[in-house]
């Protein structure tokens, strides 16, 4: 028997309200538990659409979405789904509510109704696990587009959710913020177990992930580790999507007859294959 | 420049004052506001004289106890000594009485308006340090936690109390986000040659449409997103919610209370037996 | 239409306690027909130095000479110089308003006070630079279109203006990858084709390994280091000690040459990496054959 999925998505469709076509259609997928799943897909695949899903902000047209087993649809089940698969936006001045940073991660706590003297040590341990500790008593505009993005982390994971769900929660800020945030997501997926879907057009996010999901025209088109979705050179080309450089160079030496294997990802990959092809005799050094 | 403006007038300082339950400064700002009432007017002198000693000993006392610099305290009147001086003038010139001090032409002044008069300007004067003292002292989400605590009974009445709450935080924190916004919107209409200085009225309300549009739709934006960060958060309403500060009284709020109702019984007792 | 910058200054609320240093003692000159790429980290005063170009802030000390002209001197037409020099900033689709597309771009044209004829053939030509279809286009409602087309929407309003010199500040930052290329794309038919002369401040190192004819890296509020993108992006530990990237290309360049593979040392293309490593690969083949 297979594992117990964490999320299972069946058949999705969904419309928008006045839409003339849909979304999303006949998506299936399914998560397991500690799983850092990437969907990779352009602005209007659907990729925010599929987020939006699984924490029963929409609920589907047509199909099912299970969150911990909790189907979506049932809306007495909201707050239950809700507080397991926490969220996390784009713009990291629209997701932060209180005046100060340790409010505004009490915020999810004070709405499940924990008791205050719990909350302060849950907050405590959230801002310490994202690394935001001195800044607990700052107000948010004071903060970097990547520590606004770390304290909308904590103010989830003081929810205690099995799984994160990040709508391009990168796509504003520059590369040390970016880094910032996809390195504390990948600490929370590796030392705390909990899942992550992190929801991206960049590819060398993506590449981090231990499976990709790339979405176009509100279809999955392609699953798999990352070395096997980006090997599709040209079908990503088509879709608008970039490749790793690497992989992408690969490609073309390959193209020229140059015999180097496929799941070529990093700079050190190609570094050594392309070495490997250009002195052989060096193999195995 | 935008985006100096610090937000109200809070003076962020550590003091017994400071530390008050925001409940009880709002409850006993209404009481003071109260006690100014129940001085004396001037038909009275000596005991009006009394009255307002004594408020001005308390405002000292609690200007002092809060570490707010006088000056600050006298900068809150600043936009209203217009009206206070009318106040003064008015009084002056139009109240009737009997020992005439200065008289020529239409003008007459008595001893008995000049004392309305400075009863009236000093009665202004103190609610506006009173209040004045309330919000330098308090932080503006402080002061929505009190309203919406003291307001939680009208709940009953379907008095929507944390909502109101919640919207002044929401606005409070998103108050720094649009200046910041309405300052770069205005740089890039800039750059493209709009003028938000010269021209007549008209012209100029004109030349604020590319800024004000665009910051609508840019809140409007922003209102849409938040909804949707708080409802992944679970937020639904005031009901079943615990929150992180939590208000207590302390003994410091227990003396504060204790001393203005003394102030007020002094201002009553002495009103009664003093009638002079 | 040449820009000199001449030991600018800039503080941030001078006198008080807050004084910060944004820009110290920054000196440069962008030449007619460069594109020259800002690289620096958030904070470098990247921000700063942008907005000093066409005079929305004024410098705490120094010059920024157009054409010759101080911007900020006395007996200057300032609104003549600025025209000639067009910003965009970062998320530039925040500042759209009209109800047209074609309305919003003649907002700066009819700033300059142009003749409704005037103004119609700039939007037409702003449209094209930006590649979106008049006919299609004009009359839609700005608000209604994807975040790229909007973003191209707000740079036409500024090309509409007709500037000698382009500034832009991150201008693909937030779109996905396709959007990014035809910002990018429309760029480089700019400088191509119009000879503008095009400042550009971007994060991504890959963008100007593509474009740039020249870099200036900033740090902490000074120029570290001016350079073609080949002289800057072989100088690889100069770029990671203050914390920024070099393309991937450079990084593989390195590595291969550490593994002893002989290339150039100043590689930073894909494609001319492609090239010297099936040269080598070639060469390689027929030396065995030789042999």
């Amino acid at each position: 028997m297979q594992n117990e999925s964490l999320i299972r998505i069946d058949e999705v469709s969904f419309t928008y309200e006045g839409a003339s076509s849909p979304a999303l259609s006949h998506v299936s997928a399914d998560i397991q538990p500690g799983e850092f799943v990437a969907v990779l897909g352009h602005n209007g695949s659907g990729k925010s659409t599929l987020a939006k899903l699984l924490n029963a902000l929409y609920i589907p047209t047509e199909g099912t979405v299970a969150v911990c087993g909790y189907d979506t649809r049932k809306e007495e089940l909201v707050w239950e789904i809700r507080r397991r698969a926490g969220m996390i936006f784009q713009n990291p001045d629209n997701q932060i509510v209180a005046t100060l940073v340790k409010e505004d991660v009490a915020f999810g706590l004070e709405n499940l109704g924990v008791p205050t003297e719990e909350m302060i040590p849950r907050i405590e341990s959230a801002l310490s696990a994202v690394r935001m500790s001195k800044y607990a008593d700052s107000a948010p505009h004071q903060l970097s587009g990547g520590q606004k993005q770390r304290v909308a982390i904590a103010g989830i994971l003081a929810m205690e959710p099995s799984v994160i769900i990040a709508d391009e929660a990168t796509a504003m800020l520059d590369p040390s913020g970016r880094k910032e945030v996809l390195d504390t997501i990948r600490m929370l997926n590796r030392k705390k177990g909990i899942t992550v879907v992190w929801i991206t057009h960049f590819m060398e996010e993506a590449a981090q992930a231990d499976r990709v999901l790339v979405v176009t025209d509100g279809e999955v088109r392609l699953s798999g580790t990352p070395a096997e979705v980006f090997d599709n050179v040209d079908l990503m080309q088509e879709m608008h999507l970039d490749v790793p450089p690497m992989t992408a160079l690969a490609n073309a030496l390959r193209q020229e007859g140059m015999p180097l294997p496929a799941g070529i990802l990093t700079v050190e990959d190609l570094a050594k294959e392309v070495d490997q092809v250009l002195c052989p005799s060096k193999s195995g050094t | 420049m935008l985006n100096n403006v610090t937000l109200g007038q809070y003076y962020p300082v550590d003091s017994p004052i400071h530390r008050l339950d925001p409940r009880v400064k709002l409850v006993l700002t209404i009481a003071f506001i109260v006690s100014v009432f129940l001085v004396k007017d001037a038909s009275f002198p000596i005991s009006s004289f009394i009255g307002y000693a004594l408020l001005l000993g308390f405002i000292i006392l609690a200007a002092r106890l809060s570490r707010v610099p006088f000056k600050l305290l006298l900068k809150g009147l600043k936009p209203l000594r217009l009206i206070i001086l009318i106040t003064f003038i008015l009084n002056l010139f139009f109240t009737g009485g009997s020992v005439v001090w200065v008289e020529f032409w239409i003008i007459r002044i008595t001893r008995e308006a000049f004392l309305q008069a400075l009863c009236y300007s000093l009665r202004l004067v103190f609610l506006v340090s009173g209040t004045s003292l309330l919000t330098l002292t308090t932080s503006p989400i402080a002061l929505a936690d009190g309203i919406e605590l003291l307001l939680t009974p009208l709940k009953k009445l379907r008095f929507p109390a944390h909502e109101l709450a919640m919207m002044m935080t929401i606005a409070l924190r998103f108050i720094p986000t649009l200046l910041e916004e309405t300052d770069k919107i205005m740089k890039a209409q800039m750059a493209r040659g709009a003028d938000f200085e010269s021209g007549n009225l008209i012209s100029r309300a004109r030349s604020m449409v590319p800024l004000l549009v665009p910051l609508f739709v840019s809140a409007f934006r922003r209102a849409g997103d938040l909804a949707m960060a708080m409802e992944s958060r679970c937020y639904h309403g005031g009901e079943g919610r615990t929150r992180l500060r939590v208000l207590k009284i302390t003994r410091g709020d227990l003396l504060a209370c204790g001393v203005v109702a003394v102030l007020i019984a002094l201002i009553v007792v002495e009103g009664r037996f003093l009638p002079y | 239409m040449p820009i000199e910058v001449r030991n600018l200054t800039h503080c941030y609320s001078q006198g008080s306690a807050l004084t910060t240093v944004a820009l110290n003692d920054v000196s440069f000159v962008a030449e007619d027909g460069e594109f020259i790429g800002i690289v620096g980290h958030t904070g470098s005063g990247k921000s700063t130095l942008v907005q000093h170009l066409n005079g929305l802030l004024k410098p705490t000390s120094g010059q920024v000479l157009v054409d010759g002209q101080d911007l900020n001197g006395e007996h200057v037409d300032r609104r003549a110089l600025r025209q000639r020099i067009g910003l965009v900033f970062q998320y530039p689709e925040y500042q759209l308003f009209e109800e047209t597309v074609a309305k919003d771009i003649a907002f700066g044209p009819k700033n300059q006070k142009l003749s409704p004829q005037e103004i119609d053939e700039r939007v037409r030509y702003a449209m094209d630079c930006v590649h979106l279809d008049y006919e299609k286009y004009a009359e839609r409602s700005p608000f209604e279109l994807s975040g790229g087309q909007m973003r191209r929407v707000a740079i036409a309003g500024v090309l509409a203006m007709r500037p000698s010199v382009l500034i832009l500040d991150e201008p693909t930052a937030g779109l996905d990858p396709r959007g990014r290329d035809r910002i990018l794309t429309m760029l480089e038919e700019l400088h191509e084709r119009e000879h503008v002369t095009i400042l550009m401040v971007s994060h991504s190192m890959d963008d100007m390994a593509r474009l740039a004819t020249r870099l200036i890296v900033m740090a902490d509020g000074k120029i570290v280091a001016t350079g073609t993108p080949r002289e800057i992006f072989a100088r690889e530990d100069m770029m990671t000690s203050i914390g920024l990237d070099v393309p991937a290309a450079s990084r593989l360049c390195r590595a291969l040459r550490e593994r002893g593979v002989s290339l150039p040392p100043d590689l930073y293309r894909l494609d001319e990496l492609k090239e010297h490593i099936l040269r080598a690969w070639k060469g390689g083949k027929e030396e065995a054959h030789a042999e």
